[in-house]
Parts: structure tokens; C-alpha cells; sequence
């Protein structure tokens, strides 16, 4: 789980990079950079759950 | 990229004195980590503190500085859409090929030992109590030597971040004059990596896990170390805005807006404790301070001193909710408060500076940093850290952690006059 949080924020990162990269306009950038950041805020989410005591009492 | 223009020489001898004055910012959080800690851990927690410093600063010679850079200077150039995307800097090691004159590169190297070190400092506060010497000095190894020199020169030393203004027209690039980014949010997610490998302490939750009390152990060092602190923040964000904010910087305008920030921070951690819960809470009014600190970073040179107000209120306030948020809700055991002030409030800093920003695409820029520090930063310290959890474990024993880290692992106690514990009355 935590594997899975690290690399989706690696991805989201990825994803706003690709944004600026490959984009034109400032509207179109500022699309993928927020979906990137969605997926980012996944990660974060995923990372948080990890760490949370009452999943780590799970059998 | 081309050099930035030289300081003068009244600006160069102001910057130097300010980055000789910096290092108070390190011993004002070292004091106040310090003191929200138990009394059986403050000489720990101060050693941890000066050795991690020394750590830090010697790594950063060795290698950091080589992969910070300096704009103008060798650089490890992709070409991606067709322009030019600055990785890493590719300086000699030990500082070698710096002249150490008042030229401004090397002046930001001086001051890049200064923010490393203080940045290695920031996570001793989510791992207080429970933190080994060894393991605290490796981990700023660590972030010395590879994550704050890396982010560094994307934000400082004409990086890609830097250069996201001339390259795709997002407002005048990536702003970070004092740091918001580059040392507090980089230490604030290294403080966040620590508290998530560590784990809480024993007691902080019972079996419902529910929080408990441990109040630190002397407000006077807390509140002390927030004045320490406020000089070393006037020194560090004044010698950033000139090195990296451009020739037009207003000196007196930086310090205004640091101590402004600082103050209307403190002051609505206040105001929201004591209509809360009926008395102004110090350790609360205390963190609010230094994250007023912090979150005026980013655009101490850029905004005007009523803007300063509003991000240190933003702050102060963000601060006194986080620390509940992530006690109560998401278990994170903080005990200096690490996380929110210097992650929440960094990213706060940063999105501010985009926010109340002229410049058209100036949000954006600040957002990819935001971006970056979230999904990269954090992935690649997480992952470092729980590396080094493998080799080298970082948490002290049980015993160590019930006997107290002074006498475990220094032998000596910071109060030998107060020798008896709650913690051992009840083992008995």
C-alpha cells in the first residue's frame, strides 16, 4: 500500500511536469497540472491510510 | 542560463552579515524542539541538534553545494519540447571552484550551508523523544547531502523551476526568496517522513487511540527560542531575497514583512486558543510564531507589508487546526509541531506568493512547486529515510525510550537534580 501512495505521487508530479512540457496554453497547463495534483492528493490519502493505526491492527 | 547581476558591495556586506546571522533561526528552533519535549530528552534533544548541524554543513561541502549550483554556473541540461530543463548542478565537490570572496556565488554557498543545516534541523521536531543520535545524524546526512541540494537548485540555482517564467512565461518563475520552499517545506516533509517511520510515542495513545497529553517541558525555552528564532528569520530571509529575489530588493521592506508575518501569526493562534478553549494556548502561540516565520519566506521581497499580514493570520491560524488535525485524526505523533508549522506553513508561503502575485501565470509556477515538493520531494525522503530504517533502525528501544534518551544514550541527564519520572514510579 505504501509502495502503491509512493509511486502515485510520483505519477501526479510526472503528470504536472508532462503538463508544462507539452501544453500551450496557460488554461491547458493549468488542467493537467490540477489532475496531476488530484492524483497526487490520491497518494497522499493512500500514504495517510497506511499509517493509520487502526489498518496497521488489521490481521 | 546567464548570471544573475552582481550585488553591490554595500548589498554583498549586508547580505554576508545577514547569512551570519541565520544560523539563529537553527538555534531558536533547536531551543524550542527542546522545550516542547520531555525534560528527560532536552540534552538529547540539544546535541541531536548541534551534531545534526555539524552533519549537515559538512555533507553540504562535500557534495551539496556541487548539485545546488549557482545560476551561471556548470549545470546537467535536459532538452525536453524543445527547451532547455536544468536537472542538477554539476559544481566541483568540496567547494572547490568557489573563490570565497563577496561574489555572489559565493555567498550563496555560504548561505546554502546555512539552509541545509537548518533544514536538517526541522525534523528533530516530529522525532523528539523517540529519535536516535545516529539515526537523526545519517537521516541530515541525507537530506544535506542529496534532497535539499537537489530541490535547491531547482527553486535557487537557476533550476528548472527557476526558469519556468523564461521558458513557458509563468509569471517570473518559481519565487522562494528566504526559503519557504527550499529549506522549511524540505525539512517540514522530512519531519513528516520521521513522524509516519517512527511512530508515536509510547503513551501518546491508548487503546482507543485517542491522544494523550504530553505537554513539553519548559515554555520559557519555547518562547525564548521563538525571539532566537525571529532574528535568525530577519538574517535568512534578507540574504535569500538578495541572492535569489534580483538587484531591486528593499531590505527594509524584507525585514518588515518577516516580523509582520511573524506577529499576526502568533497573534491569531492566539485569538483562535483562547476563544476555543477559554486561555491562550503558549506551545500553540508558539508554533503560530514561527510559522508566521516561515510562511513569509516565499515573498518577504515581493508583497507589501498589509499582504504579510494576511499570509501570517493565514498562517497562524492553519497552524493551531493542523496540529489538531493530525494528533486527532490522522495519529501523527509531532511533538515540536514540525509538521505544520514548516510543511503546512511552507506550502502555505508558497501558494501565497503565487496568489497575491501581479504576474500573469505566477499561481502556476508557485503551484508546480507545490507539485513537486508533494510528489517528489516527499516520495524520494519517505523513501530514503525508510531505507535507512532498514539498515540503521531509527527509533530508540522501549527501555531507552521509558529511561529517557539523556541517560540511555548520552548517560547524563540535562536536570541530574530531578531524577525520578512518572514513567518509572509506575515500572516499579
Amino acid at each position: 500500500m505504501k509502495i502503491v501512495a509512493l509511486f502515485l505521487l510520483l505519477a501526479g508530479w510526472i503528470i504536472a511536469l508532462a503538463a508544462v512540457a507539452l501544453m500551450q496554453s496557460t488554461a491547458q497547463r493549468a488542467a493537467f497540472a490540477l489532475a496531476g495534483a488530484g492524483v497526487e492528493v490520491l497518494g497522499l490519502g493512500l500514504l495517510v491510510r497506511a499509517h493509520m493505526p487502526h489498518h496497521e491492527d488489521r490481521p | 542560463m546567464t548570471s544573475p547581476p552582481a550585488l553591490g558591495e554595500a548589498f554583498s556586506v549586508l547580505c554576508l552579515f545577514s547569512i551570519v546571522v541565520a544560523p539563529c533561526a537553527a538555534a531558536g528552533l533547536a531551543i524550542v524542539n527542546a522545550g516542547l519535549g520531555r525534560s528527560r530528552n532536552a540534552a538529547h534533544a540539544m546535541l541531536s541538534a548541534l551534531l545534526v548541524l555539524g552533519v549537515a554543513a559538512v555533507v553540504y561541502c562535500a557534495i551539496g553545494f556541487s548539485l545546488q549550483g549557482y545560476p551561471g554556473r556548470a549545470a546537467h541540461i535536459l532538452l525536453a519540447g524543445g527547451r532547455p530543463w536544468d536537472w542538477a548542478g554539476a559544481d566541483p565537490l568540496f567547494f572547490r571552484g568557489i573563490s570565497f570572496d563577496l561574489s555572489s556565488a559565493s555567498l550563496a554557498a555560504l548561505f546554502g550551508m546555512f539552509a541545509a543545516s537548518l533544514a536538517a534541523v526541522i525534523p528533530l521536531g516530529s522525532g523528539a523523544d523517540r529519535w536516535r543520535l545516529g539515526a537523526a545524524c545519517s537521516s541530515a546526512a541525507l537530506l544535506a547531502g542529496l534532497v535539499f541540494p537537489l530541490f535547491a537548485h531547482w527553486a535557487w540555482g537557476g533550476g528548472w523551476l527557476a526558469q519556468l517564467g523564461v521558458n513557458y512565461g509563468l509569471g517570473g518563475g518559481f519565487l522562494d526568496a528566504g526559503g519557504s520552499a527550499a529549506i522549511q517545506a524540505v525539512g517540514g516533509l522530512g519531519a513528516l517522513s520521521i513522524a509516519w517511520i517512527l511512530g508515536p510515542r509510547r503513551g501518546k495513545y491508548n487503546s482507543e487511540h485517542m491522544p494523550v497529553a504530553i505537554p513539553g517541558h519548559n515554555a520559557v525555552f519555547v518562547l525564548f527560542g521563538c525571539l532566537l528564532a525571529w532574528i535568525g528569520w530577519s538574517g535568512l530571509n534578507l540574504a535569500g531575497a538578495l541572492l535569489f529575489a534580483g538587484p531591486q530588493v528593499r531590505p527594509p521592506l524584507v525585514v518588515v514583512n518577516t516580523m509582520l508575518s511573524a506577529v499576526c501569526a502568533a497573534l491569531a493562534a492566539a485569538g483562535i486558543t483562547r476563544t476555543r478553549f477559554g486561555k491562550p494556548d503558549a506551545s500553540l502561540c508558539a508554533n503560530g510564531w514561527v510559522a508566521g516565520l516561515v510562511a513569509s519566506s516565499a515573498s518577504c521581497a515581493s508583497v507589501r507589508p498589509a499582504i504579510a499580514m494576511i499570509v501570517g493570520l493565514v498562517a497562524g491560524a492553519l497552524v493551531v487546526f493542523s496540529v489538531e488535525w493530525l494528533e486527532f485524526r490522522l495519529t501523527v505523533d509531532d511533538p515540536g509541531g514540525a509538521v505544520s508549522v514548516h510543511a503546512l506553513g511552507g506550502l502555505w508561503g508558497i501558494l501565497a506568493a503565487g496568489l497575491f502575485s501581479a504576474a500573469q501565470g505566477q499561481w502556476l509556477a508557485q503551484f508546480l512547486g507545490i507539485a513537486t515538493l508533494i510528489g517528489f520531494v516527499l516520495p524520494l525522503i519517505y523513501a530514503l529515510n525508510w531505507l535507512l530504517d532498514r539498515v540503521y533502525p531509527q527509533r530508540v528501544s522501549p527501555q531507552g525510550e521509558r529511561q529517557g534518551l539523556d541517560l540511555h544514550e548520552l548517560g547524563a541527564g540535562a536536570y541530574p537534580e530531578f531524577m525520578s519520572h512518572n514513567d518509572d514510579l509506575w515500572q516499579r
